[in-house]
């Protein structure tokens, strides 16, 4: 902002807004170091006065793993497209991880924040936002872990995987921030949401292809299924890291409109919900 | 002269009595709408629905480099005002043009994290400010000097005393150099050295032709920094003068009478209860209630209020400071030991607590009474530094022989003698 305090100073103006309230990206974008510092200082406090800190980030998804080897290989012996399933339910951990991790802090990012909110003026898109992409460090974390399970396993991925998994990852990150947009300005007005999360992720994890393959789902529900964004995001990551289903298909574009859609009308709610977020608090 | 800011029958209104959600407290409101004269003063909008203005038609402008005061009771909408301005709510109607940045003192120390450290803090509260890193980092030593923790710099701030914090999250906020500065109550908090500090840090922010927005109860501070003012009531503007006259239309506002203070249910925070302040009057030795006492005659102070739940270790008394906000004295109910003990704990009902201040002690001018309600080391109820003012009439006092005014608060009569040593015819 240093060129706007050196140059003549822009006017504001503030005044009531109605309908649907612009959405004013270009605010977010002269806030935008202020993301890369909410980003930052999550990730300093995430492990502050833990004993195991950042180790944290490999044994959620890698207990989750062991987990779902034992119920899902040993007992229940799922079909995993003939892929070793530690690697094959690690790949799905890793974006569902991100994805409910995401939810759980951007949730709360606004509540947790309540000071700034009612005390000063900023984009309050920032919080979610930054809530959302903090769990990339997770993610990239515990994508070390996998690089070294794909050595173990002998996985050798395609040269696809280099454009794949970023495109799969921008998808995950559309879908965990649709929602997370909606959740959060929800639960400024009914906490509700904070009891109701744990639900939300249990329900959708069982509707998405974490500990099975989508190949037990038959044809005809196909289209209804990849009605869930993470579905397809799961399917997108096996695809480009293990080489099993048959890739970006037209299920596949079904996910990320949804994940689309879902952004933007959570950008319109929140946008529309943020006029009175100092106020119900 | 350019506008700085220009405020165009801004008016906010918010809900009450309406629970968040769908669910009402329906029948408890029903119930306390019931107790005559008691809760908000209602406008009607739709069924079932109260509001309550905060703001109401509020206009006024504002030149490039000035330095407005905002003055007005708790309640009065300088607050809601502040956060209009600074964009924090969005008014229910009307529109405001602001030229430049807006920072504000009233958000200091945002975004702190107890787990990160001095230096992070600067950063993230700088960011959060509106600064750019480039700029933070050319300013970083200046605000470290600025807030002389130096030496605690890269210690968590959890660690720091609170008055350390405070010091940091100030130094902050003072060196974002915005066009216009809003500057919140502040002043109450930190020692007196920080205060001159603040006070100092305000008056070269004006001095480089910045517009600044001062809201104080500090009548004193107002008058020393600022030489215009506007008095708010109940979420309107009803007066804009120069500070000298605005400050006495305040002081003498808010008394249905002269002599006396009364409070409204809507008036008094909620973080007062149980405590529920009635009024405050002063007495002159006939009985009357008077806004002009006598030097010479004593005058009785009677506090009246309800207390709805017991209250245990309750002390409830007066302050008295000049207009220029200088204390003369601090007085409590219970100060006599024997009597705190028989008062110990007060249960609910309604209250008077009266004293005298003895004739021959105050000089000529206008003196304030302040108020509070507390529990020692457990809760300040309430406390209202600029309750009620009223006059000091000087005939027949002390010296009145000589027409000069005479300095200091105080004009006791003195038993002087006089002792001859040694005289020549």
């Amino acid at each position: 902002m240093t060129e706007i305090t050196k140059s003549e100073p822009t006017t504001i103006y503030i005044r009531p807004t109605s309908g649907f309230a612009a959405l004013n990206l270009r605010d977010l974008w002269l806030y935008r170091e202020l993301i890369v510092f909410m980003i930052w200082r999550d990730i300093k406090v995430r492990y502050k006065q833990t004993l195991l800190g950042a180790l944290w980030a490999v044994i959620q998804p890698v207990m989750t793993m062991l987990v779902f080897n034992f119920l899902f290989n040993n007992v229940a012996k799922v079909s995993s497209d003939g892929i070793p399933y530690p690697i094959f339910s690690f790949t799905a951990l890793l974006p569902w991880g991100l994805f409910t991790t995401a939810l759980n802090s951007a949730s709360r990012s606004l509540t947790s924040n309540h000071n700034m909110i009612t005390k000063t003026y900023f984009p309050r898109l920032v919080l979610p936002m930054a809530s959302v992409l903090g769990g990339l460090v997770d993610f990239a974390i515990a994508f070390v872990i996998l690089i070294g399970m794909m050595i173990y396993y002998r996985v050798t991925p395609s040269l696809t995987a280099l454009w794949a998994v970023p495109l799969f990852l921008l998808l995950a990150i559309i879908s965990a921030l649709g929602v997370a947009l909606w959740l959060s300005a929800i639960n400024v007005q009914y906490r509700d949401v904070g009891y109701a999360l744990p639900f939300i992720t249990q329900f959708w994890l069982f509707i998405t292809p974490v500990a099975y393959s989508s190949s037990v789902i038959s044809q005809k529900w196909q289209i209804l299924y990849a009605l869930n964004p993470m579905a397809g995001v799961v399917n997108g990551f096996r695809w480009a890291l293990l080489g099993t289903g048959s890739g970006p298909d037209v299920l596949v574009a079904i996910s990320a409109g949804i994940a689309l859609v879902i952004l933007f009308t959570g950008l319109v709610y929140f946008r529309n919900m943020e006029r009175t977020f100092a106020d119900t608090i | 002269m350019t506008i700085a800011i220009k405020v165009d029958n801004i008016s906010k209104r918010y809900k009450i009595g309406l629970a968040p959600g769908k669910f009402r407290y329906g029948m408890l409101r029903d119930q306390i709408a019931a107790i005559p004269g008691r809760f908000f003063k209602r406008s009607q909008g739709q069924a079932g629905v109260d509001y309550i203005w905060a703001l109401k038609d509020v206009s006024f402008e504002l030149q490039e480099g000035h330095v407005l005061g905002i003055i007005g009771r708790n309640g009065a909408g300088k607050s809601t005002l502040l956060k209009v301005l600074s964009r924090v709510t969005e008014p229910t109607k009307g529109t405001v043009s602001v030229r430049g940045r807006v920072g504000s003192l009233l958000e200091v120390g945002t975004g702190f994290h107890p787990e990160l450290t001095g230096r992070e803090n600067i950063y993230l509260n700088g960011a959060i400010l509106g600064m750019k890193r480039a700029e933070i980092e050319t300013k970083f030593d200046e605000i470290v000097d600025f807030s002389e923790v130096s030496q605690f710099i890269d210690t968590p701030v959890k660690r720091y005393s609170s008055g350390m914090y405070l010091r940091l999250a100030f130094a902050v906020a003072a060196h974002l150099e915005p066009e216009i500065l809003v500057v919140d109550e502040v002043l109450a908090v930190g020692d007196a050295e920080f205060q001159r500090k603040c006070l100092g840090k305000m008056n070269d922010v004006a001095a480089q032709g910045r517009t600044v927005l001062f809201v104080s109860h500090n009548m004193s501070a107002i008058l020393r920094l600022t030489q215009e003012a506007i008095v708010m009531q109940k979420g309107q503007l009803t007066m804009r003068a120069p500070t000298n006259e605005a400050v006495d239309y305040y002081l003498a506002s808010g008394q249905s009478q002269a002599g006396e203070r009364t409070w409204d249910v809507d008036e008094v925070p909620a973080s007062a209860a149980p405590f529920q302040p009635v009024s405050l009057k002063i007495y002159n030795p006939r009985g009357l209630i008077a806004d002009t006492v006598r030097s010479t005659e004593p005058l009785t102070i009677e506090m009246d209020y309800k207390l709805s739940a017991p209250v245990t270790g309750l002390r409830v008394g007066v302050y008295l400071s000049t207009v220029r906000g200088e204390y003369i004295f601090t007085s409590f109910d219970v100060d006599d030991a024997a009597l705190y003990e028989q008062h110990s704990t007060r249960l609910p009902g309604h209250y008077v607590s009266r004293c005298t201040l003895p004739g021959d002690m105050l000089n000529e001018g206008r003196y304030i009474l302040g108020v509070n309600a507390s529990s020692f080391g457990i809760k300040r109820y309430f406390m209202d530094e600029n309750a009620l003012g009223f006059s000091v009439d000087p005939s027949a006092a002390p010296g009145m022989q000589w027409a000069e005014p005479r300095q200091g608060p105080l004009r006791p009569r003195l038993d002087w003698t006089i002792e001859t040593i040694d005289s020549k015819k």
